[in-house]
């Protein structure tokens, strides 16, 4: 695990750049907002299907992402609202997509897990666990191919990592020395399988390094540390030095999905994490060092809240696909003729 | 007794584990969660963790481990939690679990049972609502089940267990919370022969699995009408009971397949094969079909609806076939 950072290291880091710490404090709250609404909205019926939110989580998503570039290439999963949201996909569009609406990222054909956007390289949502991976690994291929710089970054759950496409993508990666960046969100959990009683070795870094492929442990509920040790991932990635492995120590605080009892785990744990809470825990540091006031946290969750709202009241008066067009974008349309 | 779908499964394994020590369960969060759609919720408390147990995300792994453990002789079921994560067990599916009796000169049987959920209808989009057991249904080696009723969900997994060779078991997930009466002693059922669901004259109407109940609709609605439609429910996918099926077609000489999966290349396709082939000249209509549109399952409610089966189409569908009898009879 990268050394964690002492309370004076943080203190003086914040200082250093207090309008980076307020943005990505900004960044996580949108993404905390925006689920909030989803899972009131999924209760009142306008969101169907799975939904699972990343609220406990946020740090990850807004430390990588603000680490890439707009050209660089983000592949996730089904709990990806954040990642979206963060990559650059509008609220809009996102919470329109939810809504099954033309005017969704999808057109209404992918819903929650399904999130696309080619304009933000933001390569999907995927419903089946691990398998973005192998997509992760030709994106990247391409790129070498091509000579270009890109980076692709990669995130999946700790439960993915006892697939077979994890391994195979890995071993891919590292020997043909592609730049991937594979971000694991180690929540701890896949669905109700703790992860001692899936993985034989749990430091999940030394598993992957032993694919020859750098990797660390990270502080997942650390929105600093995420920044800072994905920063130099990329740095690393685009600069050559081959496949990079971040484990970031998370935990969900809701349920896995909208229909999961929670049989598996104890409150007491749920409630220790949640003191953990990346958003507070930032918001009460740049309080303490005077960097945010009662102003600045009121500016920015009015904001937040605005335009959360914005992207409900889209959703909401959106159009639904004709039934016309059922059979639309099941191949290309050039080919059709 | 009043008994549910699920717990109708739930129950075929609880007294398939009092039956034969060799048998347990294993999958993904079948122990602790209490089963992805909690079919074996209880389990665990039960029969503890060796016999009921929780795998990682390995779908390949744990569904090969189930082929090996059948050869050294348990009686594994394992459940894979959908039919779309299978996907990824394929190889040990087809390649060997299917092969392993044949390629071994008659040597190494392989006495699993797979147990999954199938099927659309709940806005999950294309990659979780996929109808395979058609595609199943193609391979040589397997046997392929769709239990539809009550009686099914609980009399099918035992006599599977007793099969030699290994069983595939199909559950449409719309049918779990289904309710009703079941026998108090209800127990194993044969897995050789499709069922008449409902008798009738004018037209067969033949389906499987989670479109059995929307069939049943149809009928009734078109006996309203005045046509009285027989219901055929397929129940085994591979081997097909033929004799069941052409006894229907001599019957009402008039045929509808109804079945979840794609047109192109199904099950549906391969039902209306046979009926062609060998009751031709019984009958009074082509063969018609209702099937989802060749499309992936899309997640908005109107168009997965309008992609997958409904009782409106099937009931337009026997309307057409019966309609088009007397049409042609009008006009001789
Ligand atoms: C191949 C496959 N198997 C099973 C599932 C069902 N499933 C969905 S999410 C999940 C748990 C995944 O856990 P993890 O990778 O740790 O991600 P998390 O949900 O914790 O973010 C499971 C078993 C699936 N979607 N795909
Ligand atoms: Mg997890």
């Amino acid at each position: 695990m990268t050394p964690p950072m002492t309370a004076e290291e943080r203190a003086a880091l914040i200082t250093a750049r207090p309008d980076q710490a307020r943005e990505l404090l900004r960044q996580m709250l949108r993404v905390r907002r925006l689920e909030e609404r989803c899972v009131e909205l999924y209760s009142a019926s306008k969101i169907r299907g799975f939904l699972h939110v990343y609220i406990g989580e946020e740090a990850v998503a807004a430390g990588v992402m603000s680490a890439l570039r707009p050209d660089d290439a983000v592949v996730a999963t089904y709990r990806e609202h954040g990642h979206a949201l963060l990559r650059g996909v509008p609220a809009t569009a996102i919470m329109a997509e939810m809504f099954g609406h033309a005017e969704g990222c999808c057109r209404g054909r992918g819903g929650s897990m399904h999130l696309f956007d080619a304009d933000t390289r933001f390569y999907g949502g995927n419903a089946i666990v691990a398998g973005g991976l192998p997509l992760a690994v030709g994106l990247a291929l391409a790129d070498r191919m091509q000579g270009r710089d890109r980076v692709t970054a990669c995130f999946f759950g700790e439960g993915a990592m006892a697939e077979g496409e994890f391994h195979e993508s890995l071993n891919l990666a590292a020997l043909w020395d592609l730049p991937v960046l594979f971000c694991c969100e180690n929540n701890l959990y896949a669905m109700g399988t703790a992860l001692e009683r899936s993985e034989s070795q749990t430091d999940l870094a030394l598993k992957a390094a032993s694919y020859e492929v750098a990797s660390w442990a990270v502080d997942g509920m650390d929105v600093l540390a995420v920044e800072e040790s994905a920063r130099r991932a990329v740095e690393a990635v685009r600069s050559g030095g081959g496949p990079h492995f971040l484990e970031f120590r998370t935990y969900r605080f809701r349920a896995h999905s909208m229909f999961d009892p929670e049989r598996y785990r104890e409150k007491a744990e749920v409630e220790h994490w949640m003191e953990r809470d990346p958003i507070a825990s930032l918001r009460g540091e740049l309080e303490a060092s005077g960097l945010l006031d009662a102003d600045g946290w009121a500016s920015i969750t009015r904001d937040v809240d605005a335009e959360v709202d914005a992207a409900v009241e889209f959703a909401e008066s959106g159009t639904l696909e004709p039934l016309a067009d059922l059979a639309r974008h099941v191949h290309s349309e050039r080919s059709t003729a | 007794m009043k008994t549910t779908f699920r717990e109708a499964m739930r129950a075929a394994m609880r007294d398939a584990m009092q039956r034969d020590e060799r048998v347990f369960l294993m999958g993904e969060d079948v122990g602790r969660y209490g089963g992805g759609f909690a079919v074996s919720l209880g389990l665990l408390e039960e029969f503890g963790p060796q016999r009921v147990r929780d795998t990682p995300l390995s779908e390949a792994g744990f569904v090969g481990a189930g082929i090996g453990a059948a050869l050294g002789g348990m009686r594994p079921i394992v459940e894979v939690m959908t039919v779309n994560f299978s996907l990824l067990a394929l190889d040990q599916i087809v390649n060997n679990a299917a092969t392993l009796l044949h390629m071994s000169g008659g040597q190494f049987n392989v006495p699993l049972v797979v147990r999954m959920t199938t099927g659309g209808g709940r806005q999950l989009a294309a990659q979780h609502s996929h109808s395979l057991e058609g595609w199943l249904a193609h391979i040589p080696g397997l046997r392929i089940l769709a239990p539809a009723t009550l009686e099914d969900a609980r009399g099918m997994l035992w006599t599977a267990l007793e099969d030699p060779d290994p069983v595939l078991i199909f559950e449409h997930g719309s049918l779990y919370n289904v309710a009703g009466e079941l026998a108090d002693d209800a127990g194993p059922v044969d897995i050789d022969r499709a069922a008449v669901r409902r008798a009738g004259a004018d037209v067969s109407i033949i389906t499987y699995g989670g479109t059995l109940p929307m069939v049943l609709a149809a009928a009734d609605s078109l006996s309203a009408e005045g046509i009285d439609a027989e219901v055929i429910d397929l129940r085994t996918l591979r081997p097909l009971d033929d004799d069941a099926i052409l006894a229907t077609v001599a019957k009402t000489h008039r045929a509808v397949v109804v079945d979840e999966g794609w047109r192109s290349g199904s099950l549906s396709a391969e039902v209306s094969a046979r009926i062609t082939e060998s009751a031709f000249y019984e009958l009074d209509a082509p063969v018609a079909r209702v099937c989802s549109e060749e499309v992936p399952v899309p997640y908005a409610k109107h168009l997965e609806e309008a992609a997958l089966p409904s009782v409106a189409r099937v009931i337009s569908a026997a309307r057409a076939t019966v309609g088009q009898v007397e049409a042609v009879a009008g006009h001789a």
